[in-house]
């Protein structure tokens, strides 16, 4: 078992990493634990910097995950501003920037992603093109838009980070374009009525959505940015914003030579191919018992739910990770709430409360796989209930919104 | 400005005083046995569950729909249960009693 005298090492805290110390503690963790973060902040949520953060002036301390004396009620070294380079499993120490050695028994990795970066012409030159993913990144967009008169910001990519930073942006005033590269947003995620229910409702709020539209080449002029087409067309903007998604971090791991695969290869419990080193959260393609494939989910969530399981098994207890994912983003009056995962769904069932109320039901044959809930909290908790137990469903009462949705479910 | 007193489940008795903002976002500063806030306070996961002690509960009123259909996502419910990301600090509220509903 553990005694006072281990020491576990956290690399990257944000979300998964933090929540894996604090449940180290929770499960009864005597040794020492270090929490280590290339950032300076202190660590906070991500999902408001796309939201609230970016258009309302709260100061980032608001967005703490957890207070500073939180870390030192538990016991929680917290090493911020310390970049971890390198990772020497035999010797089980790792190494700072600095060149300083940190010895371990335990090893988690919650090294999150990297916004991608496409290979543009002309991109890495601008200075005018902003990814979207830190604390850091926002301070700049906004310090840049502030700048600006005219307030034109184009953003690449029309994910979910693309369309809540189109709906922030909005509030601020801004003159918003979101160039997509499939034919419809949100197209790697949600069916064709959600996609066309979100471009709908960015273009009554001003943003002008354009689908198939491929950035070939961006240039900076003095005071605008000049994006370029596939098609021919050019948009020139003041600013520009990255929301084509992430990267897993795996360098780290695979210089330490643990299995990567989109990610870093993790089993049920969060283990890698080392059994003391855990990979967590957006870097971790870990098995799902739930679903039988391994799976990497870019989720609070998932941050949240794999480090309790590395917590709890690095501390002799033996569970999996087997939760339902959930999702959700707010745009605009908009709330939509996901449980599940839609992936190779066959049939798709529309339930209709009123045009701005309703949800999507994803189904494989007659398993429902996913819920896609707009402003319907009650269909996102039914189908929530309904994932975890696998309930057979009447897809008819499904559908039908006059039946009482509880019913659906087949005794 | 108001008095806010959790009650967590190991029946440890904390007051604070909070001037704005939520009340999850106070206990979480204060590091509340119980109460995660891992939506970071906008509805969506029903980890800042609490009981109002029923004297206060007309100050707090009602959960909203959406408030009410999430929390049948928690356990241990009950007819004064509220998701604490949803009530504001205000001074209608000092002096609240709140007990944690989980561990």
């Amino acid at each position: 078992m553990f005694t006072k005298s281990q020491h576990c090492i956290i690399i990257g805290a944000s979300h998964a990493g933090v929540q894996a110390a604090f449940s180290l503690r929770k499960e009864g963790w005597e040794g020492k634990i270090s929490l280590f973060d290339s950032s300076s902040f202190l660590p906070y949520h991500r999902p408001p910097l796309s939201k609230s953060f970016l258009c309302e002036n709260h100061p980032h301390e608001k967005y703490q995950l957890k207070s500073k004396a939180a870390y030192e009620k538990a016991d929680i070294d917290l090493q911020l501003g310390i970049s971890i380079l390198s990772v020497q499993r035999k010797q089980k120490v790792v190494i700072s920037r600095e060149g300083k050695t940190y010895p371990y028994d335990k090893l988690i990795l919650a090294l999150g992603g990297s916004p991608i970066i496409p290979p543009i012409p002309g991109i890495d030159s601008s200075n005018k093109v902003f990814p979207l993913r830190t604390l850091e990144d926002v301070q700049q967009i906004k310090e840049a838009l502030h700048a600006t008169q005219s307030k034109r910001v184009a953003i690449v990519g029309g994910g979910y980070i693309g369309l809540e930073t189109a709906a922030s942006l909005r509030k601020l005033g801004a003159r918003v374009t979101v160039l997509e590269r499939e034919e419809r947003v949100l197209a790697r995620v949600t069916c064709n009525e959600m996609s066309y229910f979100f471009q709908q409702l960015h273009t009554s709020h001003g943003v002008q959505i354009l689908t198939q539209k491929e950035v070939v080449h961006i240039q900076d002029h003095p005071s605008k940015v000049a994006l370029y087409c596939s098609d021919g067309s050019t948009f020139t903007s003041d600013i520009c914003i990255l929301g084509v998604g992430i990267s897993p971090n795996t360098s780290l791991a695979n210089e330490a030579s643990l299995e990567i695969k989109n990610g870093v290869l993790a089993d049920s419990t969060g283990k890698t191919s080392d059994p003391d080193i855990y990979a967590i959260g957006d870097c971790s393609n870990h098995f799902h018992e739930g679903y039988q494939t391994h799976l990497r989910l870019e989720s609070v969530q998932n941050a949240v739910d794999q480090a309790k399981v590395a917590a709890a098994n690095i501390c002799g207890k033996e569970i999996t990770y087997d939760s339902i994912p959930w999702f959700w983003s707010d745009q605009y009056s908009i709330k939509l709430q996901i449980a599940g995962l839609s992936t190779g769904y066959t049939e798709v069932i529309c339930r209709k409360s009123s045009d701005t109320s309703f949800s999507f039901w994803y189904f494989r044959n007659d398993t429902l796989l996913a819920v896609d809930a707009i402003n319907d909290a009650k269909a996102y908790v039914n189908g929530m209930k309904w994932l975890k137990g696998r309930i057979q469903l009447d897809k008819e009462k499904i559908a039908n919104d006059k039946e009482e949705l509880k019913l659906a479910a087949v005794e | 400005m108001a008095k806010i007193t959790f009650i967590t489940q190991s029946g440890e008795q904390l007051t604070f005083e909070g001037e704005s903002g939520s009340i999850m976002e106070l206990a979480v500063q204060n590091d509340i046995s119980g109460i995660d806030g891992d939506c970071g306070g906008v509805c969506s996961c029903a980890t800042c569950h609490v009981h109002v002690d029923p004297t206060y509960f007309p100050q707090t009123g009602e959960a909203e729909e959406i408030e009410k259909d999430m929390l049948e996502l928690a356990e241990n419910v009950k007819p004064t249960s509220r998701l604490c990301c949803q009530l504001e600090i205000k001074e209608e509220l000092d002096g609240i009693i709140l007990t944690v509903a989980n561990e």
